[in-house]
């Protein structure tokens, strides 16, 4: 699905990502953590082709095709859907006419005519049921306003709506509690099959009691430094990082 | 000769043309005199520093058009709200069209200043109201000086109009380069109800310049909402003065959109003399190539506890420049007031000009202003999240430019006109998303 090969990314000369190496197949569930500053939400951004970052070395494609040189709205069409650490605030377009000129859109890169209204309407109110989300919640304008947890929740209703090959989860946990995130997780469940594949990107574990990876990712200053099972996850959460900067520097 | 003198020598014909006993003839006299001491404006004036005129004022305007033109309503339909039922006073060339027009006399007048100023039965009406708010400026003073024609409004207490009332003017191109002078007198009586849509659409290539002037007299708790539809041809300009006089606890609320036309001014004038009134300004200018727009406010607070809102925005790209002067004036007696003032700018294009400069003047201790003035760009972390949902870089665009002018958009109060711009704006920005905010 997703092969990332010696990805090297940089922002105004600064170098952010440093190799990474990483193979994602259908069905699989990649879990990433890292201390804060490390490059996650660099990879995420650069895998959904934000231009602000320069990809000056490596590769990324899906599913054997080459998207470094492709628009954000083109990896979109093509299945990549990154749900953001920080959702942007957008007042004056409700979260109904978004998701619906998003899936249009995507429809219409594809050839294909817009979703009939009232089959647009069905699965609306199906994935808002499914996260537990008010209908009053949709009209209201794009995440203004929204607590960091409906913000978080109304990723996920988009994620579900879109149905994406690969989807990349960036913190999605933080500001959701516990109940919120099992619905969330649920939410994410559903979706899942084996053709797609999920990234998870996460400072905790509790997120992968939910959403259970087949494998976790350490990203350290800009590299991958260890990848292992869950058990990994849990390790993580009992002993900090500090035992594999240790590790790496060994 | 320079556009001035010959508006001059044409003057003298015009007043000889007239019948002498009009009640404004005096009024004209006095106002040709004003205009030929003050002449148009300059940049030295401050509230003309960022509009010239001159290019303008180098065409050959023709004063009078020679000849009346027809025009078949299938070729202009598209400028009327046609869906719906309205009223219409269509001028073609500054003259009236009873041929696209549909007005009404029944138990109100929906008709020509031009019946008005030679009807005795109108005399009194003329008398109280007409040239009674307009200011004495040079613009004014000139279009007071031709005034013959334009829309009259008059509506009796405690009528609510049913229908929006379209005051459209085309312009052929019958001439070269033609001046128009418009002149509208609108009365809405105490507790009375109107809306009105309003606009000027060149049908030709040839050059336009519109100096019109609407004066508004909104009686004891009347309501008035008032449209102004800017989208004509890069050959057309307009110099709108606007006047609103309001008595208490009446609401009046003016919503320009400014899309189309090479240079448009727009000197809009409040002037509250009742308690508990409220004004309403609002804009939303989207420009392009060498476009200009000026708009130019004044809200005068006279009367206590009144409001006043005001709400512009602008979408500027390629060269185009825009102008937001927008004044507050409170007088001592115009306590508890509640006066906001909000404009706001997205430059699309580096070369790209705004001015935006707030006015308070304020001479009352108890009162409540706040103003505001942004100018930026498209937001790029916007832009990534509506792209990598799949919107392309034109679309997500558009979205944020609509989003951005939405509140103004939504305060349109009949849908059908509503609809229509929301399109106006998705063909200016060459987009469509398929539905309305
Ligand atoms: N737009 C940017 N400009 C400059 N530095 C950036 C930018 N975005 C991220 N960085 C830097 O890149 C590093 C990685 O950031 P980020 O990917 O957000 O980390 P994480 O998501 O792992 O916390 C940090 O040092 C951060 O300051
Ligand atoms: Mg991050």
């Amino acid at each position: 699905m997703l092969k990332i090969k010696n990805l090297h990314a940089s922002v105004e000369d600064k170098d952010i990502l440093k190799g990474i190496n990483l193979t994602v197949n259908p069905g699989e569930v990649h879990a990433i953590m890292g201390p804060n500053g490390s490059g996650k939400s660099t990879l995420a951004s650069v895998i959904a082709g934000k231009d602000e970052f320069e990809v000056t070395k490596g590769g990324i494609e899906l599913e054997g095709e080459d998207i470094k040189e492709l628009d954000p709205e083109e990896r979109a069409h093509k299945g990549v859907f990154l749900s953001f650490q920080y959702p942007v605030e957008i007042p004056g377009v409700s979260v109904t006419n978004f998701i619906k000129t998003a899936i249009n859109e995507t429809r219409k890169a594809k050839g294909q005519e817009d979703m009939p209204a009232a089959e647009m309407l069905k699965k609306i109110k199906e994935k808002a049921d499914l996260l537990e989300i008010d209908r009053k919640f949709l009209s209201r304008s794009l995440n203004e306003g929204f607590s960091g947890g409906e913000k978080k929740r109304n990723e996920i209703f988009q994620l579900a709506m879109m149905e994406p090959k690969l989807a990349i989860l960036d913190e999605t946990d933080s500001g959701l509690d516990i109940d919120a995130l099992k619905i969330v997780a649920n939410g994410v469940n559903k979706l899942r099959n084996a053709d797609n594949a999920v990234i998870v990107i996460t400072h905790y574990q509790r997120l992968l009691d939910y959403i259970v990876p087949d494998y976790v990712h350490v990203l350290m200053d800009g590299k991958i430094v260890k990848s292992g099972s869950k058990e990994l996850a849990y390790q993580l959460e009992e002993k900090g990082y500090d035992w594999i900067k240790e590790e790496v520097k060994a | 000769m320079s556009l001035k003198e010959k508006i001059l020598s044409s003057y003298l014909a015009f007043e000889d043309y007239l019948e002498d006993d009009s009640p404004i003839h005096d009024l004209r006299n006095k106002a040709i005199k004003t205009f030929e001491s003050h002449g148009f404006p300059s940049k030295k004036e401050e509230a003309w520093k960022y509009t010239s005129l001159n290019a303008l004022l180098k065409e050959d305007y023709s004063i009078f058009p020679k000849k009346e033109t027809t025009i078949e309503f299938k070729e202009v339909r598209k400028y009327f709200l046609h869906e719906i039922d309205t009223f219409k006073i269509v001028f073609v060339d500054g003259v009236y069209s009873s041929f696209l027009s549909s007005t009404t006399h029944d138990g109100m007048d929906i008709c020509l200043l031009s019946a008005a100023l030679s009807k005795d039965k109108y005399k009194p009406v003329i008398e109280t109201y007409f040239n009674k708010v307009a200011k004495e400026d040079s613009l004014t003073s000139l279009n007071t000086a031709f005034a013959k024609e334009g829309a009259y409004i008059y509506i009796p207490k405690h009528k609510e109009v049913q229908k929006p009332v379209e005051i459209i003017n085309f312009y052929t191109g019958s001439e070269t380069a033609l001046m128009l002078q418009p002149r509208n007198l609108i009365i809405v009586g105490e507790n009375a109800h109107i809306q009105i849509i309003e606009r000027h659409q060149s049908l030709s290539e040839n050059a336009v310049l519109t100096n019109s002037v609407t004066e508004i007299f909104t009686e004891k708790r009347a309501f008035v909402d008032y449209y102004k539809i800017q989208n004509d041809l890069p050959s057309a300009s307009l110099i709108d003065n606007t006047y609103i006089k309001q008595e208490r606890d009446s609401v009046c609320s003016v919503h320009t959109f400014s899309f189309g036309g090479k240079l448009i001014r727009n000197n809009l004038n409040f002037y509250q003399y009742g308690e508990h009134c409220n004004s309403i300004l609002k804009g939303v200018t989207i420009l392009e190539q060498k476009q200009h727009v000026d708009h130019n406010t004044l809200v005068h607070h006279i009367a206590p506890n009144c409001e006043s809102h005001q709400d512009y925005k602008g979408i500027f790209d390629d060269n185009s420049t825009g102008v937001f002067n927008g004044k507050i004036l409170v007088e001592k007696d115009a306590q508890k007031l509640d006066a906001f003032q909000q404009n706001n700018n997205i430059l699309i294009s580096d070369k790209a000009t705004i001015n935006s400069k707030p006015q308070l003047e304020i001479f009352a201790d108890d009162v409540r202003c706040s103003h505001g003035c942004t100018i930026g760009q498209l937001d790029d972390e916007a832009m990534f999240y509506l792209r990598s949902r799949g919107i392309g870089e034109k679309e997500a665009r558009a979205l944020l430019m609509y989003a951005f002018a939405n509140n103004v958009l939504e305060s349109v109060k009949i849908p059908e006109l509503k609809k229509r711009i929301n399109k106006l704006i998705a063909n200016k920005i060459g987009v469509n998303l398929g539905f309305n905010l």
